[in-house]
């Protein structure tokens, strides 16, 4: 194709599609990272979750949450269906996000499935509580990231998608980025205090939080980190607070 | 010749339903292990360890857990009528809805019958609310899918035969005529369904079940409300 019908191709590829989007959501960052991976123009509109745009409860009622992908004025709402819809409508274009071999399809979505159920929960309780909780939420987190790092280890590959970043790696993309900033921050800033990837104990995981950063998809638009921290830091001093709070409202009653 | 199919399931679980439901409108011969849940079997133990729960669909050597992963395994893996449909689009709106049932409506509504007093009436506030969002999906069609049973058919089954039992053992009635006909209608296309027939619970075992766990579901019910 000539360059200038190029251009105009990815122009009105652009109109056709849309991201509603925030810069620190990690499950939006996945939408653009998949579309990367496929080589889509998208128009991209900032949402502040606040003061939700008249567009967004439009297109998401159910949820009101982003992402939303409008593809020809047709919404899609929630990460992973939009993740699948982003493979499917651009079948024939750039690398494959999820497997094309039927059992290893499942396997893919049976390990995003298992990041929001089993190993998102612990995590956000580490990061949200002090003392005995935090202690074993910490456990909790461990054991299953272990079920991950053995998982990993045993496929001998540099992805959870294989030799290329893939649905899982997408999936998981927070623990690349988000975990190093939970860490500084539960630990106060200072240099020891506890890790919860290790090179000793995980070494598959702490190889891929790397490259996984440094894929190509990724490297074009990494995570905001210095946004993020201050706001994760914000986010787990309201959450001791409040639960400080109700500790003395207990004791006093 | 194709490798044996097997689920490893439990007659009252929708979940493990939704696996036999496939595989009959897939048109795919299988074998149902019944679990005993109380003591989970080496095998269960073995072929889902990092969850250890029902539905396994073990396809010669291999396992695959998770019942809408499965189903959506049975749909890629085997010839046979689609299960999803063929649109991008459309299959993304199927996945968003069962999506839908599994992570916002499954709990309200399994609370709201096994619960009682002030907690209640919270649970069952919401499980309204997401009745309407699925009677208005059905939108004068016989199934989700249309004509015949499709994806959201399949995650919907708990609204077919295991609500009426519910609402016997509970004395609780969410899913009524008059505030949801299509969903009403829909269970009764779901219970005459030929193509379904082969797969369909024993509804007097459902009863038994559910009243033997009735005080142990209640219970559950009553320490979730309070966290």
């Amino acid at each position: 194709m000539d360059h200038h019908l190029e251009q105009q191709a990815a122009e009105s590829e652009k109109k056709a599609v849309k991201l509603l989007g925030m810069w620190a959501s990690p499950y939006v960052l996945q939408v653009r990272w998949a579309l990367a991976m496929k080589g889509v123009e998208y128009e991209y509109v900032e949402e502040d979750l606040r003061s939700k745009s008249a567009q967004l409860l439009a297109y998401n009622p159910v949820h009101k949450k982003v992402p939303v992908l409008v593809y020809h004025g047709r919404p899609i709402a929630e990460s992973q269906v939009i993740l699948e819809f982003i493979d499917d409508a651009w079948n024939h274009r750039g690398d494959p996000i999820l497997p094309r071999d039927p059992y290893r399809r499942a396997m893919a979505r049976f390990w995003a499935r298992f990041k929001q159920d089993k190993l998102s929960p612990p995590i956000w309780r580490w990061f949200t509580t002090e003392g005995e909780e935090q202690e074993a939420a910490y456990e909790a987190a461990v054991e299953q990231l272990l079920v991950l790092e053995k998982e990993l280890a045993v496929s001998g590959k540099p992805f959870f998608g294989g030799e290329k970043v893939g649905f899982v790696d997408l999936s998981l993309s927070p623990l690349a980025y988000v975990i190093p900033i939970y860490e500084e921050i539960v630990t106060g800033g200072g240099g020891g205090g506890v890790k919860m990837v290790t090179e000793e104990k995980m070494p598959s995981l702490a190889a891929w939080m790397g490259r996984f950063l440094s894929s190509p998809a990724v490297r074009g638009h990494l995570p905001p980190l210095e946004k993020l921290r201050p706001r994760c830091q914000a986010m787990r001093e309201a959450f001791l607070v409040s639960a400080r709070a109700k500790v003395e409202q207990q004791q006093q009653q | 010749m194709s490798p044996p199919v097997k689920i490893i399931g439990h007659y009252a679980s929708p979940y493990s339903h939704r696996v036999e439901m496939a595989l009959q409108l897939k048109g795919v011969p299988y074998e149902l292990i019944q679990e005993d849940l109380s003591n989970k079997s080496e095998l269960l133990l073995a072929k889902n360890p990092v969850h250890k729960k029902v539905p396994v669909l073990l396809h010669g050597d291999l396992a695959i857990c998770e019942s809408l992963v499965i189903v959506e395994y049975i749909d890629e893996a085997f010839d046979g009528p689609s299960i999803l449909p063929a649109d991008p689009y459309d299959r993304a709106m199927a996945r968003f809805w069962t999506n839908f049932i599994d992570t916002k409506f499954s709990q309200p509504i399994w609370l709201a019958y096994w619960s009682e007093g002030e907690a209640q009436k919270a649970v069952v506030k919401e499980t309204k609310e997401n009745l309407a969002l699925l009677e208005a999906q059905l939108n004068g069609k016989r199934f989700f899918g249309g004509d015949t049973p499709g994806y959201l058919d399949i995650a919907a089954c708990m609204l077919g035969p295991w609500i009426g039992v519910l609402e016997e053992v509970t004395g609780v009635t969410l899913v009524n005529g008059n505030e949801f006909p299509a969903l009403c209608q829909w269970a009764k296309e779901y219970s005459s369904s030929e193509a379904l027939e082969p797969c369909h619970p024993d509804r007097d075992r459902l009863v038994a079940y559910f009243t033997e766990n009735k005080e142990k579901y209640k219970m559950m019910a009553k320490t979730m409300l309070q966290q």
